[in-house]
C-alpha cells in the first residue's frame, strides 16, 4: 500500500466517513474510493453494496479479481446520563472498542471522580450533542430518567439514524414518553425504533447488569439483527 | 488500547513516517472456522514488531516472518494458512479453518 493511500484511509476514518481500498490481486494495484465518491467508480454497485454491510472481501469483475477491504467508522455510544449503569457501560463500551461519550448537564454527576477515563460532558444536549457527529454508526442510549434530557437527546438521535437507540424506563414510563414525543411531532416508526424498556431481558438487577443487557442488546442490533424498516 | 483496526492503520502510517520499514497484512479469504474476520489487519515493521492480528495468534509467527522478506522485496505475496498438520513443518490453525493473507510493503 502506497502511503499516501494509507495516509488518506486514516483521515477519512478520523473523519467518520465510509471508505473502500480496492486492490487488484494480480498486480497489487490499489486505490482508495471514499464513500462520497462511490457513484462516479466503475464497481459503484458493488461498493454500496459492501459498506452497506461493513463487509470486506473478494470479489470477480470484469477488470478481474480484486480484493475490497471496507472501512467503516468504528461504532461510538453516546450516552445521557452520567449515572450508576454509566459507570459500568462506558467502560464495557471501551472494552468493546466504542468511542464512549457521557453527556448530562448536571455537574453534580458529571464528574472526573466518578468517570475517570471517559469522556464526559457537562452540557445540555443541544450543546454536547451537534459536535459528536452521531451517525448511523452511533449507539445512543438514555439513562437520565428526565424528559428535559432524554427527549431532545432522543429526538436528535432519530434524525440521526443511530444503528441502536434505547431509552431507559419501564413500561409505564415509556408510555408517557411516548405521549410526548407524538406531541413533539415524531412518528410512530421513529418511535417504534427506540428500545424501552432498555437491554436484553436476562433479568439484570444491579446497574452494572442493567449495563450488561444494554451491551448485549446494542451488540445484536450491530451484529446479528437488520433494523426493521 | 491498540485493538482496532483504525488504530492498526494509524501505526501503520506512524511506523512508516518514521522511517521504519513497515508491511501491512490482511486477512483477505477465509474457509470454514476462522478465527479474525476478512480484512482484518496485522502490521508488522522490519524488526518484527508487530500489531493487530489475522488469526488467534496461531500464525502470526510466521506472518512476521514473510512480512520481512515482503519488506525487503517490496514484492507483495499471497499466503495460505491451513490446519495445523504436525507431520510438517508448517504453522497452521488450530480451529480447522484456512485462511489467505495478503501481505504488502507500505511504500
Amino acid at each position: 500500500m502506497k502511503l499516501d493511500i494509507l495516509s488518506a484511509l486514516n483521515a477519512e476514518r478520523a473523519a467518520r466517513r465510509a471508505v473502500v481500498v480496492v486492490t487488484d490481486v494480480a498486480n497489487g494495484e490499489q486505490r482508495l474510493v471514499k464513500a462520497a465518491d462511490i457513484a462516479k467508480d466503475p464497481l459503484k454497485e458493488l461498493l454500496a453494496k459492501r459498506i452497506r454491510m461493513a463487509k470486506s472481501g473478494m470479489e470477480e469483475t470484469p477488470q478481474g479479481r480484486v480484493f475490497l477491504t471496507v472501512h467503516v467508522p468504528s461504532p461510538q455510544l453516546v450516552i445521557t446520563g452520567a449515572v450508576h449503569i454509566s459507570q459500568t457501560l462506558a467502560p464495557i463500551g471501551q472494552l468493546l472498542g466504542y468511542d464512549v461519550t457521557i453527556v448530562d448537564p448536571r455537574t453534580a454527576f458529571a464528574s472526573i471522580e466518578r468517570f475517570p477515563d471517559v469522556k464526559v460532558i457537562a452540557e445540555w444536549p443541544d450543546v454536547a450533542l451537534p459536535p459528536l457527529n452521531v451517525d448511523h454508526y452511533t449507539a445512543f442510549v438514555a439513562l437520565t430518567h428526565d424528559p428535559k434530557i432524554d427527549d431532545p437527546a432522543l429526538k436528535h438521535a432519530l434524525a440521526r439514524d443511530c444503528f441502536y437507540i434505547g431509552a431507559l424506563g419501564s413500561k409505564k414510563t415509556h408510555a408517557k414518553r411516548v405521549t410526548r414525543l407524538k406531541e413533539a411531532g415524531l412518528s410512530d416508526a421513529d418511535i417504534a425504533r427506540i428500545h424501552a424498556p432498555i437491554g436484553l431481558d436476562i433479568g439484570a438487577v444491579s446497574p452494572a447488569e442493567i449495563a450488561v443487557s444494554i451491551m448485549g442488546e446494542i451488540t445484536e442490533r450491530l451484529r446479528q439483527k437488520p433494523e426493521a424498516a | 488500547m491498540l485493538s482496532r483496526d483504525e488504530d492498526i492503520l494509524k501505526a501503520a502510517e506512524d511506523w512508516r513516517k518514521s522511517g521504519r520499514g513497515v508491511a501491512l497484512a490482511t486477512v483477505v479469504e477465509t474457509w470454514g472456522s476462522a478465527p479474525r474476520p476478512v480484512g482484518s489487519n496485522l502490521v508488522i515493521d522490519n524488526e518484527g514488531n508487530f500489531l493487530g492480528s489475522v488469526s488467534g495468534g496461531c500464525v502470526e509467527g510466521a506472518v512476521v516472518t514473510e512480512a520481512i522478506d515482503v519488506i525487503e522485496s517490496g514484492k507483495s505475496k499471497m499466503l495460505e494458512f491451513g490446519v495445523a498438520d504436525e507431520q510438517a513443518w508448517n504453522v497452521g490453525l488450530s480451529c480447522g479453518g484456512t485462511i489467505r493473507v495478503y501481505v504488502e510493503k507500505v511504500s
